[in-house]
């Protein structure tokens, strides 16, 4: 009966028990069995000159190494962050960080780190977040009340995020369905992080203060594509006011999942909606491993009130002496201490994300809370070989082990192990009870892991330093009757012009509507032409070339303008595009130079076919049927653009 | 029914709470013609308009409700939010010191009402424990809220008040005091109390916050650490502020009360000692004094507390072409002591002469500070100097206008006779005038200089 342990096998077969399905073969039937549920709360950068609430400019950034001077502050939670709390426990306030600001006198003033209260919303910043809201059909308020949200992580220096409601309860319609919206609010943007090594985490503050919408949406969303959709929408929506920044990090997606019996699991900063798929996949089956893993749990713990860890500390030359790490632990004069977790065999290599196991979970949240730097332990279900796993057996002995336990070493220094061991027993204790409410920073491969504890509800107040701002009707009217159109509206429009489907998103995202109705409407120039010149040609050339520095997307209208003009058949615009694409500055005279086009007559073209027809038959290499032909349109295809169309040159060659 | 059910509503918006019959703490349905909203109506702040009404909804957060949009309210719930800071018994620990924390009004220390977003003082033992809980490891504290007032309404009956209960907690016994006090006059208070309380064998400290607790980033736990480490331990008895050195969260300064003054409206590291350097740097641990003298920390309970004020003075800030009848005014109006902040080495314009003249022969006390503030009085250098003190008016050397005018009214608190109060104004009493300016005492480095910015590229500011 007992054979030997294999943890690899483990993890195998616990992921095939909860019945993991990869992305790509999911269907509607395996999220309904998990009770896949999502909702988005997705930030857009908006476009305005200053930032919110100071008059510095924004969207200008720097180097992280590039700074005039650094703050450091502590971040103490106020007293209801903590509930019923003692006062220990207050004290011994587990992630003891340092945080250091790094300040740009170009980007940066004494507001941003709150050393001068705010300066009233930029106006600007306001109208635009107003325009969204009313595009996004919320309920606008009749005065903006702004508010403090509370960050404990040191993102925001002040330790809280001015924000304001503009509307509620709106909703965007899908493919498939309408999503409804919870809220949408405007708010400051947090500093970006430099590094978070051991107990100091270093921000810069260019980007501290930007104005940002948040669009939340209800957790409508049923499986990951739907997700993704949503999120597009909503970016889309955003951008289709011309007046949202666009780039590296502007938009942001915090998306929220849970399983059936799981939890409100928030995977932060998602700043490309492709990832989302894998990662809302992954994350709700994640929590629907984690059930699996309390189920089997209380089924060997019967009184979990009781159980706990027991450690001790050991010396890592007689134990593991080959293992690097820990030789530097020892150099260091760091603790090394061993810990058992009874019960837990076959758990710690549980399978709970593609290549990751139970371990991580625990290990993850050393890092963050105990601020252990990985590697930051090794355990007895270990899958990598480069420690002796027949080790653990001495371990398990110091420590009174049973067949059925499993057992970690961790190291660090010393005034670390309290929170360390903390950290373990809780994360193994909430494994007996629950999926942990957290937040979790993804990653590119769709995987996820602990970034914080999800904060409670109670940590908005009133910020008082800022009076409201009333939104009379007049004003909410005027903005409504200058609004772009629906986006829904858009993709049916783009559907009846027979545009290919697979350009959508390009059009959309790029906000391209208005330039290519005007194309179409001034320019009657066929539908169909000019959203595929967009979004297949177009899309190719902005992946293939550099821009000119200017090269703005309405310059193609006075590119199909030219051609209409000067009677040019426009199929030579595929060819000028990637001219005009990195050479703005050149007028279309000179284009078509440079492209050598000459303008000929139809009976100019034609009259060669004969010539070349015979010359097909002496160097034939195709018995194709239609060989000929194609070899002769090839011949003919650099003088026809511009001056026929080629339908029309085949229909001549086919013909004669 | 009271008012209090429509609490900080007024006007039209007050009417519309009573045409649809609901109250503050309802919880709501609106119907408007910008939508439906739901949520619990808040009290409105006093002094905004009538025409919203407040909301906390779902989702915490709170928003205003334009009345002229509402078609309909109904009433669907009640619940009144009621808080009640949490509170833990202060430890006391036998060996540590026994501190007294004398409130004032300033919030050191508080927490917020989540629901309302009122901010309600935590002032007892107990409150304080439970806000700063690593006090227990410094010191033994008990508190005493002696009046609650905002900084800028402490005046000379509140210095009289606090300078008694400060004397009387010394002969107690107690081994140090602490005074949580707003900002704004923390320099007022502290000079009016050097004054008062003379040779004291423990220190006081006062100490208040540039952000209020309820801030993640609030320097108030940390300031009221560094003040109960300086009252508890610290070897220096005299009355001292103590507040943030750099702005960052590293060390505080101890400043000596009449040399040290409030130069920034919002940073933390606002507090500076003018014309002179800190007493000691502080920190939750160490006191590293700064300066070599200062009057030790005895055993015996012995302090003199002179507790007088006649708040019949003024400062006057001159300004160029300041008319007579300003000072004429004050004249008339009974004045028993003018402090002119003049320009440069202390100077005013000749119209004013005549009226300065006026005042002294009628026995005003008129002295002469800077409103350079760095640097002395000097009016031997030019004529306007000689001719002002020709009309009696006396420079008080490098004494801030602030500290002139607590001594001042001090002073004449206890004596009106002119050739006494001269006397007592020109002796030095806790370094309020020192007679050599070190070099160090000066130092407002512009930025932009390479070396500046090399400087607070390293150190914090």
């Amino acid at each position: 009966m007992n054979k030997v342990f294999d943890p690899q096998i483990n993890y195998e077969e616990s992921k095939k028990a909860i019945g993991y399905v990869p992305l790509k073969e999911a269907t509607q039937k395996d999220y309904d069995r998990i009770g896949f549920k999502a909702g988005l709360e997705v930030h857009q950068q908006l476009k305005s000159k200053r930032k919110l609430f100071c008059y510095c400019p924004a969207g200008l950034y720097h180097d992280d190494d590039n700074f005039n001077a650094e703050i450091v502050r502590h971040m103490r939670p106020t007293l209801s962050e903590l509930g019923e709390y003692d006062g220990t426990a207050l004290m011994e306030l587990k992630t003891k960080k340092e945080i250091i600001y790094r300040i740009n006198n170009d980007n940066a003033c004494t507001y941003e780190i709150d050393d001068t209260p705010p300066f009233q919303m930029d106006s600007e910043a306001l109208e635009i977040a107003l325009e969204i809201a009313i595009l996004s059909k919320m309920n606008v308020v009749g005065e903006v009340h702004i508010a403090r949200k509370q960050y404990l992580d040191g993102s925001i220096p002040t330790g809280f995020q001015r924000t304001a409601i503009l509307g509620v309860e709106g909703e965007i319609q899908l493919k498939h369905k309408k999503v409804r919206l919870i809220q949408l609010s405007i708010e400051e943007d947090a500093c970006r992080e430099i590094s978070d090594i051991g107990h100091t985490r270093v921000y810069k503050t260019d980007r501290l203060g930007m104005p940002l919408i948040e669009t939340v949406t209800y957790p409508d969303f049923v499986n990951p594509e739907e997700v993704k959709e949503g999120a597009n929408y909503i970016r889309f929506l955003n951008r289709s006011t011309g007046k949202v920044r666009t780039g590296m990090g502007t938009a942001r997606e915090d998306v929220n999942v849970s399983c059936r019996g799981g939890t409100r699991v928030e995977i932060k900063g998602v700043s490309h909606n492709n990832w989302i798929p894998r990662l809302t996949h992954n994350e709700a089956f994640r929590q629907w491993t984690l059930l699996r893993i309390k189920k089997i749990l209380n089924q060997r713990v019967k009184n979990i009130e009781k159980w706990k860890i027991n450690f001790e500390h050991i010396k890592a030359n007689v134990n593991f002496s080959t293992y690097e790490p820990l030789q530097i632990a020892r150099q260091n004069k760091h603790d090394v201490i061993a810990i058992n977790l009874p019960e837990f065999k076959g758990i710690l290599s549980h399978f709970t994300q593609p290549d990751k196991i139970f371990a991580d979970e625990i290990s993850n949240r050393l890092k963050v809370i105990a601020c252990l730097e990985k590697p930051n332990m090794i355990h007895s279900e270990q899958f990598t070989l480069n420690i002796n796993l027949s080790e653990f057996n001495k371990i398990a002995d110091i420590l009174n082990a049973k067949g059925n336990d499993a057992q970690l070493i961790i190291w660090g220094p010393k005034e670390d192990m309290k929170t360390a061991l903390e950290t373990i027993e809780e994360r193994c204790q909430m494994a007996f009870e629950r999926v942990p409410n957290e937040t979790r920073k993804s990653f590119e491969n769709g995987t996820t892991i602990f970034e914080r504890v999800l904060p409670g509800a109670d940590r908005m107040y009133p910020d008082t330093d800022s009076a409201a701002i009333s939104l009379d009707d007049n004003y909410i009217n005027k903005l409504s009757k200058n609004l772009p159109v629906d986006v829904y509206k858009r993709i049916e429009q783009l559907k009846n012009w027979n545009v290919p489907e697979d350009s959508y998103n390009y059009i959309l995202k790029r906000n391209l509507m208005l330039t290519i109705e005007k194309i179409i409407l001034d320019l009657k120039i066929d539908s169909k032409f000019v959203g595929t010149f967009f979004g297949h040609t177009l899309k190719w050339v902005e992946g293939k070339f550099c821009p000119y520095d200017d090269f703005i997307y309405e310059k193609i209208y006075d590119l199909f303008k030219y051609l209409k003009q000067n009677k040019i058949e426009l199929n030579i615009a595929k060819k000028m595009l990637p001219e005009l694409y990195q050479h703005g500055q050149l007028n279309f005279d000179s284009i078509l130079k440079n492209l050598k086009f000459k303008k000929k007559t139809r009976q100019e073209i034609f009259k060669v076919i004969p010539s070349l027809r015979k010359k097909f038959q002496k160097i034939k290499m195709s018995k194709n049927s239609n060989a000929d032909i194609n070899w002769i349109i090839g011949q003919l295809r650099n003088n026809a653009l511009g001056n026929i169309s080629l339908k029309d040159l085949k229909t001549e060659i086919e013909n004669k | 029914m009271t008012d209090n059910i429509f609490q900080g509503y007024k006007g039209d918006s007050l009417e519309i709470l009573k045409k649809f019959n609901v109250r503050v703490w309802g919880q709501i349905e609106v119907e408007t013609n910008r939508g439906k909203f739901k949520g619990t109506i808040l009290p409105r702040a006093e002094n905004d308009d009538d025409q919203h009404i407040v909301i906390k909804i779902p989702t915490g957060y709170n928003i205003g409700i334009d009345i002229n949009t509402i078609t309909d309210i109904k009433e669907i719930g009640y619940s009144k939010a009621n808080y009640k800071i949490p509170e833990k018994e202060f430890p006391y620990s036998k060996g540590l010191p026994n501190v007294k924390l004398i409130g004032t009004g300033g919030t050191i220390a508080s927490r917020l009402d989540y629901r309302t977003g009122a901010v309600i003082p935590a002032f007892s033992p107990g409150e304080l424990y439970g806000a700063v809980p690593e006090l227990a490891d410094i010191c033994n504290i008990t508190t005493d809220k002696i009046f609650a007032v905002f900084s800028e309404n402490m005046g000379p009956s509140e210095y009289i008040t606090l300078a008694k209960a400060i004397g009387k907690e010394i002969e107690n016994g107690i081994d140090g005091i602490i005074v949580g006090h707003g900002t704004d006059t923390l320099h007022h208070t502290a000079s009016a109390l050097t004054y008062m309380i003379q040779d004291s064998p423990v220190p006081i400290v006062l100490v208040g916050s540039q952000r209020s607790s309820d801030r993640p980033s609030s320097d108030a736990a940390l300031n009221l650490m560094h003040a109960a480490y300086a009252a508890g331990h610290s070897d220096i008895a005299e009355v001292l502020v103590c507040m943030f050195g750099p702005t960052s969260d590293e060390y505080g300064f101890l400043h000596r009360g009449t040399r040290v003054r409030k130069m920034h409206s919002s940073y933390r590291s606002t507090f500076r000692t003018i014309g002179d350097i800190p007493v000691a740097t502080i920190t939750r641990k160490e006191v590293k004094p700064l300066k070599p003298n200062y009057n030790r920390r005895r055993n015996d309970k012995k302090v003199k507390i002179i507790p007088y004020f006649n708040d019949r003075i003024s400062i006057v800030y001159y300004y160029p072409s300041m008319k007579p009848d300003i000072i004429d005014s004050l004249i008339d109006n009974g004045y028993k002591g003018i402090v002119i902040a003049g320009t440069g080495l202390g100077h005013v314009n000749k119209p004013l002469y005549p009226a300065l003249k006026r005042a002294t022969d009628k026995g005003v006390n008129v002295f002469m500070t800077v409103q350079t503030l760095w640097g002395y009085t000097h009016m031997f250098v030019y004529d306007t100097g000689r001719d002002l003190m020709a009309k009696g008016v006396v420079p008080v050397m490098n004494m801030l206008p602030e500290a002139a005018w607590a001594k001042l009214g001090w002073i004449l608190g206890q004596t009106e006779d002119r050739k006494e109060v001269k006397k007592m104004m020109l002796t030095p009493i806790g370094d309020d005038i020192t007679y050599r300016e070190p070099y160090n005492g000066y130092l407002i480095y512009q930025g932009g200089v390479p070396e500046v910015e090399e400087f607070i590229k390293k150190f914090h500011k």
